[in-house]
């Protein structure tokens, strides 16, 4: 009897539709969040991540409809990140019907505001995520900063440093993004998975770089992550949640089957 | 005549999964997410959720004079179901913040998982909040209709309930170390985990709760 590693899918949503393309064979609407959502759960996810990237703020109500809708028909977690920026964003969404929330930018500019919100609504709907690159060189002891602008900036701040130091604030959880690998299907940064997961003593959820189940399972077994988080694999129906659990089952990962 | 189930809202999170759960098994009841004491009072049945800190949820709970309206709907005879945090306020104490007096509604207390969990011989350090699905070992009561034993329910803590005496004890679980995740006595039942969040398994235990008269 064990805690199940967790298998969360993940969708980039922008004004109320899924984009990034999910090509389920059987959806006719593609791009309906809370259709996926459904099929999502009914296929055994563990928990859903909902990132929205919608760019104005007006558009955010739209946000707000999709995850009430997703909430009142899907019952297992769900996380919604993206444009988190204050207490009421999060109040918004919890109202909403997340679950949690994940606070990405915010936490980097203000690091205050993960103390703020953990402390009002609890570390356990606190999701920080972390967007990390590699910054050594071949040879170099390894080293990862926190970038933020989809990558394009960096900070300066070491990531595993950032992410004790977030645990700290009360972050309930870590939502790391290998920057590097992000999009390019050769499987998760298992070096910067490892090394944060070991320093905090908070879950973390591996993502970024998702091309095939091998990839799921060494993000467990070789990273430590508590959680795997991906989107193309299951988007274009290469694999089920249900095949890929069975898979991380089969390597003797403790699995929700 | 449709049954009414209050959620009771002491301004402590989210109850909308809660809610939203309940009226998905129960589509002809009225669910009501309150504040009122005398809606929870005329209500059939009744759920007492929590999240968050203990301290802060006590602070409300004792501010807004619930403590007395929880006793008296449990006292009332009427089904009445405690979740995660809203099961841990209604021990004895927590550790939690220091150390804060709860209910007493159920004898026991509510431990810290500790910095440095383990199981028994590992190596691998456990994180903390136990956070994801973990499988619950059943005794037999009507809340577990249509699940089987071992099933798995989504849990979120830091903290967890040791009960005085096994009596009270349906459902237990492990992680580093037992905890004692659902308890039950007579129209009272509480569970550490969130039915609401726990796909088919809590729904059908939302079910049996909205069905169940309130007797073991």
């Amino acid at each position: 009897m064990a805690l199940a590693k967790r298998i969360i899918p993940c969708l980039d949503v922008e004004n109320g539709r899924v984009v990034k393309g999910v090509q389920f064979l059987d959806i006719r609407d593609a791009g309906d969040p809370v259709e996926i959502a459904r099929r999502y759960n009914e296929a055994g996810a563990d928990e859903i991540t909902f990132l929205d990237i919608t760019a104005s703020h007006e558009e955010r109500e739209t946000t707000v409809h999709t995850v009430e809708a997703i909430a009142s028909d899907v019952f297992i977690p769900l996380t919604v990140g993206g444009g988190i920026r204050k207490v009421d964003d999060i109040r918004r969404m919890l109202n909403a019907g997340a679950d949690k929330v994940s606070i990405n930018s915010a936490a980097v500019f203000n690091p205050e505001f993960v103390k703020q919100a953990s402390d009002r609504f609890g570390a356990q709907c606190i999701v920080v995520a972390i967007d990390a690159k590699r910054v050594s060189g071949e040879g170099e002891t390894p080293r990862w900063e926190i970038f933020t602008h989809g990558g394009r900036k960096p900070t300066g701040i070491d990531a595993v440093e950032w992410a004790v130091r977030m645990a700290e604030y009360g972050a309930g959880e870590i939502l790391l993004t290998s920057m590097d690998q992000d999009g390019m299907k050769s499987g998760f940064d298992l070096g910067v998975t490892r090394a944060i997961s070991e320093a905090v003593p908070i879950p973390v959820i591996a993502s970024g770089g998702v091309g095939n189940l091998q990839h799921l399972a060494d993000g467990v077994l070789q990273g430590g992550a508590d959680a795997v988080l991906a989107a193309s694999i299951f988007h274009f129906g290469e694999y089920t949640v249900a095949e890929a659990k069975a898979y991380m089952a089969a390597q003797g990962i403790e699995m929700r089957l | 005549m449709s049954q009414t189930i209050a959620v009771i809202d002491y301004g402590m999170g989210n109850l909308h999964s809660v809610a939203s759960a309940l009226q998905h098994v129960a589509p002809d009841a009225r669910v009501l997410v309150t504040a009122d004491p005398a809606q929870v009072a005329m209500a059939d049945r009744v759920v007492f959720p929590g999240v968050g800190a203990i301290r802060d949820c006590m602070a409300e709970i004792r501010r807004l004079g619930f403590d007395e309206l929880v006793r008296a709907q449990v006292a009332s005879g009427k089904p009445v179901l405690g979740v995660c945090v809203g099961m841990q306020a209604l021990m004895d104490s927590s550790e939690e913040n220091g150390g804060v007096p709860c209910m007493g509604l159920l004898p026991g207390q509510v431990h810290f998982f500790g910095h440095d969990l383990h199981e028994p011989g590992a190596v691998e350090r456990l994180k903390v909040p136990h956070m994801g699905w973990n499988q619950v070992t059943q005794v037999a009561h009507p809340l577990w209709h249509g699940i089987e034993d071992l099933s798995r329910f989504y849990f979120v803590h830091s903290y967890y309930v040791r009960a005085a005496s096994t009596g009270q004890v349906v459902g237990r679980c492990h992680y580093g170390v037992d905890c004692d995740v659902a308890l039950a006595q007579d129209n009272l039942f509480a569970v550490q985990f969130h039915p609401e969040k726990s796909h088919a398994p809590g729904l059908q235990l939302l079910r049996n709760f909205v069905a169940w008269k309130g007797q073991p």
